[in-house]
């Protein structure tokens, strides 16, 4: 199997995961969005007709109004395609086809901050603030990740090996909204260092906007940062125990060369395909897991846009975010594998 | 993987301290889970939700231990039952019951309550009063209860925020001398008479019920002191007892945990077994299928599940399974791939064995160790991945776990008001229950996997 054809059957794979997700998506919604717009419509028509008089008053009985209000909310009804069923293939079709075109349709409920209901302005309005949370976190989280594991592999039962080990151990247990939420008991309420919620109270306009941004974002920051370190030091530490183990390291102290070099050129060099690959992925998973977070710190971005719309049962936002989320998510695996690949020459020949 | 006999890795279990850590947590935790089934009835358990079955708990009240580390004692919540005695006094009869207790502490109580049913016909007529550690007797109320034609009962609450005990004590505020003002009755009764400050000693509140002939009976009445202190763990704003939930929390995380853990690692297993076993295009089809579900976004399509189908804790508990075995039959499938490629299993083979036979016999038991291993560290993701639904709202509102007590504690703002022990004590099991399994799984997998040991 060569490169192109590599790439091409995982494309294609990624592609089918996208519709199937939205597809499941959508039949998990469907009969409750379908309920949601034909009240909506029948709301519309009746206010209409209602709030005409010149309609309203020529009528002989209430029965043959209503009769005609009736009739009118079918009409409508008709001609906006809500009387065929929800999985009729046609709708779903319609839809899917939107979807793919980025037209996720006006939210019910949600708006954003500038007061647009088109899901697609409130989605790449909140994608912005996750990536920049999630994305400092990440980064932070692997270079002290990298430094502590290669420190900690270079001194296998050392204190600082252990201490590492132990950290990470034990912090992969904590979830990570209850750190957060310690955290806002301690630093917001306790010693008010940081701000409790982490929307800023300016307006997204303002120059110093920014700036309050990034002041609200240290709280939730630090937590993440925290909770995840100790995770990738371990990772790391034990791919470079591994390849501290190889016959190329032995020969390079052999020769004289310094531990230290060994460890932070040499080892940390062959370590790289792994970690690479892994903050690829972990970098569009934090996306995921940001919905928990997000509500916990009430930072505005995609996880807490998602949360909103559940509660409401907004549905159009309900599926474009899940589409935006999805995405995401699938691009990074797809990274992570043609960089596997790459690095890993053996994955891509099939063996 | 390595080829290790399971005694072996029993024996090598054993020598690992953090092994033995994670199998004395997890102890621990079967006895909490043993101890809350057998005293906490399921029933009181399936009322967490249910207000009424709290009522006579005091709101957002702090552990009793709490006053070991202050000199400033708070006062106890005391839910006072006594037994009445009756005595009949020519052609009225009374009945006659005291609640005396000890009141020790450096504040006033919240209130006071004095909760009863009795048994009567016509209208009784109902006096309290209290006796306080210097002698002085405090009236606080004398009225009738409502008239009833026939013999029946009457439940009634009698609030220390009536009005009518209010306007007795004021009236009696020559005992003291401050100025009483606009005091709640509770802090004047619970005073020193010098100056406004709790007098500690033993009280005496008696409710005497006065009837014409007999027939009158007072079935069931306490005494309620509101104090904002109350039970090991405290209460939290609806007034239930968080040792309650803390404990049943405990099967609950337990059995979440363990059933996603093995059921999935068993789905994983046999999937990826099969998988790797059978090669060419069956291997093609069956990885395709677990790259789509791997490629699903877990956490979102369970918040839609359970919000769209059920939020039961059994139901949550299978879809946390579907999201749960893909890595499982990732690794089993390549295991399972070295293993085909062994003399015996090729043996097996040429013999004409069935494929089910060769699976079982021979290359399931090869891993599992490995197994083992990932049902361990699967359990706290389970756990944690349950608590963050339950945290967000979708719980299964008749079993509440961990999670959904965070929820609530998030939703009243127990980190705003400072609350603690709403919030650390939930939190603390969650990752402790994680810990144990996270040793164990540890432990197992350096001894399945013992380059990293070195």
């Amino acid at each position: 199997m060569g490169i192109k054809r590599y790439v091409a059957t995982r494309a294609l794979t990624m592609f089918a995961v996208l519709m199937i997700t939205i597809l499941i998506t959508i039949s998990l919604v469907g009969s409750n969005m379908d309920i949601i717009l034909k009240q909506g419509v029948a709301f519309q028509v009746r206010s209409e007709i209602t709030d005409n008089p010149a309609t309203a008053g020529g009528f002989l009985s209430a029965e043959e109004f209503e009769e005609f209000i009736k009739s009118q909310i079918d009409q409508r009804v008709q001609i906006l395609g809500l009387d065929e069923p929800w999985y009729s293939p046609q709708r779903i079709g319609l839809t899917m086809y939107k979807i793919l075109l980025l037209d996720f349709g006006h939210a019910t409920f949600l708006t954003s901050d500038s007061g647009s209901t088109d899901v697609g302005d409130i989605i790449f309005e909140k994608l912005p603030r996750t990536i920049l949370l999630f994305t400092t976190a990440t980064v932070l989280i692997s270079i002290v990740g990298i430094f502590l594991g290669a420190l900690a592999s270079s001194r296998v039962g050392s204190i600082v090996d252990r201490l590492t080990s132990s950290f990470a151990i034990i912090s992969s247990s904590f979830p990570v909204w209850w750190i957060g939420m310690l955290l806002i008991f301690l630093f917001a309420f306790t010693y008010q260092v940081f701000p409790a919620r982490a929307t800023p109270d300016i307006p997204s306009s303002d120059p110093r906007y920014i700036g309050a941004l990034l002041y609200h974002m240290t709280l939730p920051l630090i937590t993440i940062v925290l909770i995840g370190f100790g995770a990738w030091a371990y990772l790391v530490r034990n791919f470079m125990v591994g390849i501290m183990q190889e016959d190329f390291v032995m020969a390079k102290r052999t020769i004289g060369v310094r531990p230290r070099r060994i460890v932070y050129t040499h080892a940390l060099k062959n370590a790289a395909p792994p970690i690479i690959t892994i903050l690829a992925l972990s970098l569009s998973g934090s996306l995921g897991g940001a919905i928990i977070t997000e509500a916990v710190f009430d930072w505005p971005g995609m996880g807490r846009l998602y949360f909103d719309a559940i509660t409401v049962l907004d549905l159009p936002v309900i599926i474009g975010a899940t589409y935006v989320l999805t995405a995401f998510f699938l691009v990074s695996i797809f990274i992570a594998d043609l960089l596997y690949g790459y690095f890993d020459p053996r994955i891509r020949t099939g063996v | 993987m390595s080829g290790a006999t399971s005694g072996e890795i029993r024996d090598e279990f054993l020598k690992s301290k953090m092994g033995i850590a994670g199998l004395a947590i997890l102890a621990a935790l079967i006895a909490v889970s043993v101890i809350a089934v057998l005293t906490i009835p399921v029933e009181t358990f399936q009322e967490w939700n249910n207000p009424q079955s709290w009522i006579s708990y005091p709101k957002v009240a702090v552990p009793v231990w709490v006053n070991l580390f202050l000199t400033e004692k708070i006062p106890e919540h005391r839910i006072l039952d006594s037994p009445h005695t009756s005595s009949a006094q020519g052609e009225v009869s009374r009945t006659t019951g005291s609640f005396a207790f000890e009141y020790t502490y450096d504040g006033f109580p919240n209130d006071f309550i004095y909760e009863f049913t009795a048994e009567y016909s016509g209208s009784p007529l109902l006096q309290m009063y209290v006796i306080r550690p210097d002698g002085a007797r405090i009236d606080l109320l004398s009225s009738s209860l409502p008239y009833l034609e026939t013999h029946s009962s009457h439940t009634e609450r009698v609030f220390s925020a009536d009005y009518s005990i209010k306007k007795n004590v004021a009236m009696q505020s020559g005992v003291f001398d401050f100025e009483p003002g606009r005091l709640p009755p509770e802090e004047i009764i619970f005073s020193q008479a010098a100056s406004n400050e709790p007098l500690k000693g033993r009280y005496v509140f008696v409710a005497d019920t006065y009837h014409a002939g007999d027939g009158a009976k007072i079935t069931d009445s306490r005494l309620i002191i509101g104090g904002k202190a109350f039970g090991v763990m405290g209460t939290d704003e609806l007034r239930r007892d968080l040792a309650v939930g803390l404990l049943w929390g405990t099967p609950l995380a337990l059995f979440i945990g363990l059933v996603v853990a093995i059921a999935s690692v068993v789905m994983g297993l046999l999937y990826g077994v099969y998988a790797g076993f059978r090669g060419k295009k069956t291997d093609e089809t069956m990885m395709r299928f677990n790259d789509v579900i791997y490629a699903l976004p877990a956490l979102p399509f369970l918040i839609i599940l359970s919000i769209t189908i059920s939020n039961s804790i059994f139901v949550m508990a299978g879809f946390l399974m579907v999201f749960g075995w893909v890595g499982v039959a990732k690794v089993s499938r390549s295991m399972s791939l070295q293993i085909k490629t062994r003399g015996y299993v090729d043996a097996a083979v040429m013999m004409g064995q069935k494929d089910s036979k060769i699976i079982l016999r021979h290359i399931l038991p090869q891993l599992l160790p490995y197994a083992f291993a990932s049902i361990a560290i699967s359990v706290p993701a389970a756990i944690t991945t349950e608590a963050g639904l339950s945290f967000l709202g979708l719980g299964d509102p008749s079993f509440p776990t961990w999670g959904q007590i965070l929820h609530d504690a998030d939703t009243y703002g127990a980190g705003a008001r400072g609350l603690w022990w709403w919030i650390m004590p939930p939190g603390v099991m969650i990752a402790v229950t994680g810990l144990a399994f996270v040793f164990i799984g540890n432990a197992l997998d350096s001894i399945v996997n013992p380059r990293l040991k070195r």
